[in-house]
């Protein structure tokens, strides 16, 4: 008998399969990059769309929920100006990226002076050898299948020694039911400072997909602020990866907030690669109807003396599905490691549900390393201690899950970037309360 | 003022009320002692309209009007008020705010309008320099690493700032160290008027010492089974409930 296994693909894996083959000759790069795509897609086909036997997308199988495969983003057939403002009243530079491609005739890089940025694209055509190299040692189909694709994105270099005040937004826009593949690269140099806000719209009811890869760099005793604002359309699948490398008495603080799009992944690769290093990684998820979202984290200790905060907090109404994934790996030799994770889940509906798997992969014996989860209702002592002082129910739930989800936004430590982002957590509860008097 | 007939009261098969019948009229301060158990500190939260109790029997009238259908912050903006015995900790909502909010939802609910910052400002330093409560506190998340006694403090901040017309303590004096009790009662007596009533329960006698009540009823086994004056409480910090378990029972 022939023992060879047979590769069942789906029809969406053949699809993409068709899609890369038909645009290959024409995606941004020289022959490195060239091969290097080739490289990637034939590590997508091997692995597949990722499901459930595989450990980190258990939750989230892409294989039975990516049932269609748009076709690439060509040419957008709008600017993205017709999308409000995410982030109304926050003042930061603008660099627009619509449809997988920079637009610096729609962006605002005033503030940045001294800063470089680029286009991807121009990157790609030169063969830049750092393109990819944050991944290197990250195993993941979507990473792999966006390292094939991807048409464009932003290059952001901050050299050493600058501190920007003006906060630095990369802003995605999807106009169209397509697949936008992005790559950005952010590049913080010695000592220098910088606070980036990382937001992804589209179009509302756009069964679009966007795949955005991020790499980035944290060089010694340089201080980054890193927010990100997932708002997709509502029929929409994000998938977005960020690789960060932090150095010796740098400081990292991140927070992801995940409102929009039908399914929606973040996943976020943190290694230490310098002692004295400290990092703040928080989440805010507020998903309600079907939707769907995954908060994948990885804090890699690999050098002694590190410390790194971990606060995830999540929001699920009518049937939606929150999950988190946290997994925090202490290197041998890495000593004096100091990592504390906590997860936690309100379910404002019955039928709302709530997956936390925090893990701790522990190789070295001085360590402090600790993690919790819960999940739960809203407390109805608390409800009734506010109704008790005249506060209407609906407002005192507010006030309890807005008080909630306060605890990771301000875990960032930026006042101005901290109030814009709670104003995305209680717009959604003011929506959450109309619908729910009907009056939506 | 407050009028309480026959009241019956019940969480799942467990029957905890069983016919209290209770006049506070305006501006009296009444005191409820009883042995743990009796169901004082039940009463205080179906006045103040805890979901959860099954009202099988009686009703309780408020300035006349019958209160019971009425949902918990109803209560609040008609007068209502229950210093908590456990005062919770919330969080991330700064107490100011929390005071603010919980101000100004009253309001509206009455038809007024709400405080103008500088307004509420005003009112809530006026109030807490009376009950030793600091700005730092009042920045602070509500009543998170508070101590008992600021817990309670806080508690009576919230009564001063919105003037109910009732106000019921749930053993205010629990927690409390000798001087604390001192500056809580103060608060409490400072804020005594004839338009005011008050229903101070609880299950020493001590308490009593500092907020002298007009009239002191004893509950058993879910009923008021005795009333008095204040001489009442001295009986029975000399001679226990014992009498009154056993006779309920």
């Amino acid at each position: 008998m022939n023992a060879e296994p047979r590769i069942l693909r789906t029809q969406a894996e053949d699809t993409f399969a068709a899609e890369y083959q038909a645009a290959r000759a024409r995606l941004p790069g020289g022959p490195g990059m060239a091969a290097a795509r080739d490289a990637a897609f034939a590590a997508f086909q091997a692995a597949g769309l990722p499901h459930r036997r595989v450990e980190t997308w258990r939750y989230t199988d892409l294989r039975a929920l990516v049932r269609a495969v748009p076709p690439l983003a060509g040419e957008a057939p709008s600017d993205g100006a017709e999308f409000a403002d995410p982030l109304p009243g926050l003042d930061r530079a603008r660099l627009v990226i619509v449809d997988g491609v920079y637009r610096p005739e729609l962006s605002d890089l005033s503030g940045l002076d001294g800063v470089a940025v680029q286009p991807m694209a121009a990157l790609m055509e030169a063969d830049d050898p750092r393109i990819g190299t944050a991944f290197a040692r990250i195993d993941d189909p979507m990473v792999s299948l966006n390292a094939a694709l991807m048409s464009g994105g932003v290059a952001i270099d901050v050299p050493a020694g600058v501190a920007i005040a003006r906060a630095i937004e990369i802003a995605h826009v999807t106009t169209s039911a397509v697949g936008a593949y992005v790559r950005n690269a952010v590049r913080v140099g010695e000592g220098a400072s910088v606070r980036i806000i990382e937001s992804h719209v589209g179009r509302a009811g756009s069964a679009y997909q966007a795949n955005i890869v991020t790499e980035a760099s944290v060089a010694d005793r340089a201080k980054v602020v890193w927010a990100k604002l997932q708002a997709e359309g509502d029929a929409a699948l994000h998938i977005g990866s960020l690789a960060v490398t932090i150095g010796r008495e740098a400081n990292f603080d991140h927070l992801v907030l995940m409102t929009g799009a039908a399914i929606a992944r973040a996943q976020s690769f943190v290694t230490f690669a310098g002692e004295q290093a400290r990092a703040g990684l928080f989440g805010a998820t507020m998903i309600g109807g079907k939707q769907h979202a995954d908060i994948l984290l990885s804090v890699d200790h690999a050098v002694p003396n590190g410390s790194s905060r971990e606060r995830f907090k999540a929001v699920m109404d009518g049937r939606a599905d929150g999950i988190f994934q946290g997994r925090i790996i202490v290197r041998p030799g890495a000593q004096k490691t100091d990592a504390r994770m906590m997860t936690q889940g309100l379910l404002l509906s019955e039928e709302a549900t709530f997956a936390a798997k925090p893990e701790l992969e522990i190789f070295a014996d001085d360590v402090q390393c600790a993690h919790g989860a819960t999940s739960g209702e809203v407390d109805e002592d608390l409800l009734f201690y506010l109704i008790s002082r005249g506060i209407p129910k609906a407002e005192a739930e507010t006030l309890l899950v807005t008080a909630f989800l306060a605890e990771a936004i301000e875990g960032l430590g930026d006042e101005a970037i901290g109030e814009a982002f709670e104003k995305v957590a209680v717009d959604w509860l003011a929506r959450r309360g109309n619908s729910a008097n009907g009056t939506v | 003022m407050l009028k309480i007939k026959n009241l019956h009261a019940s969480v799942g098969d467990r029957q905890i009320l069983r016919g209290v019948d209770l006049e506070v009229p305006t501006g009296e301060v009444h005191a409820i002692m009883g042995p743990n158990g009796s169901g004082k500190s039940t009463l205080s939260y179906v006045l103040a309209g805890r979901d959860g109790y099954d009202i099988t029997e009686g009703e309780i009238l408020f300035d006349g009007e019958e209160i019971l259908d009425k949902p918990a912050e109803e209560r609040a903006a008609l007068g209502i008020f229950l210093a908590f015995q456990y005062p919770l900790e919330i969080p991330g909502v700064a107490t100011m705010t929390f005071l603010k909010a919980a101000l100004n939802a009253q309001r509206k609910a009455r038809g007024e309008a709400e405080l103008t910052t500088p307004d509420f400002m005003r009112r809530v330093k006026g109030a807490a320099e009376k009950l030793n409560v600091t700005q730092e506190m009042l920045r602070r998340p509500l009543n998170v690493g508070f101590s008992g006694g600021e817990k309670k403090r806080n508690e009576i901040l919230q009564m001063a700032l919105l003037e109910p017309k009732l106000a019921i303590l749930d053993e205010t004096d629990s927690g409390l160290d000798i001087d604390a009790l001192r500056v809580v009662s103060d608060g409490v007596n400072a804020l005594r008027s004839p338009k005011r009533s008050m229903l101070v329960i609880t299950h020493y006698q001590r308490l009593l010492d500092h907020i002298v009540p007009d009239v002191v009823h004893v509950m058993s086994a879910g009923r008021i089974v005795r009333s008095g004056g204040p001489e009442l409480a001295l009986e029975l910090e000399a001679k226990g409930y014992a009498d009154y378990v056993g006779a309920a029972a």
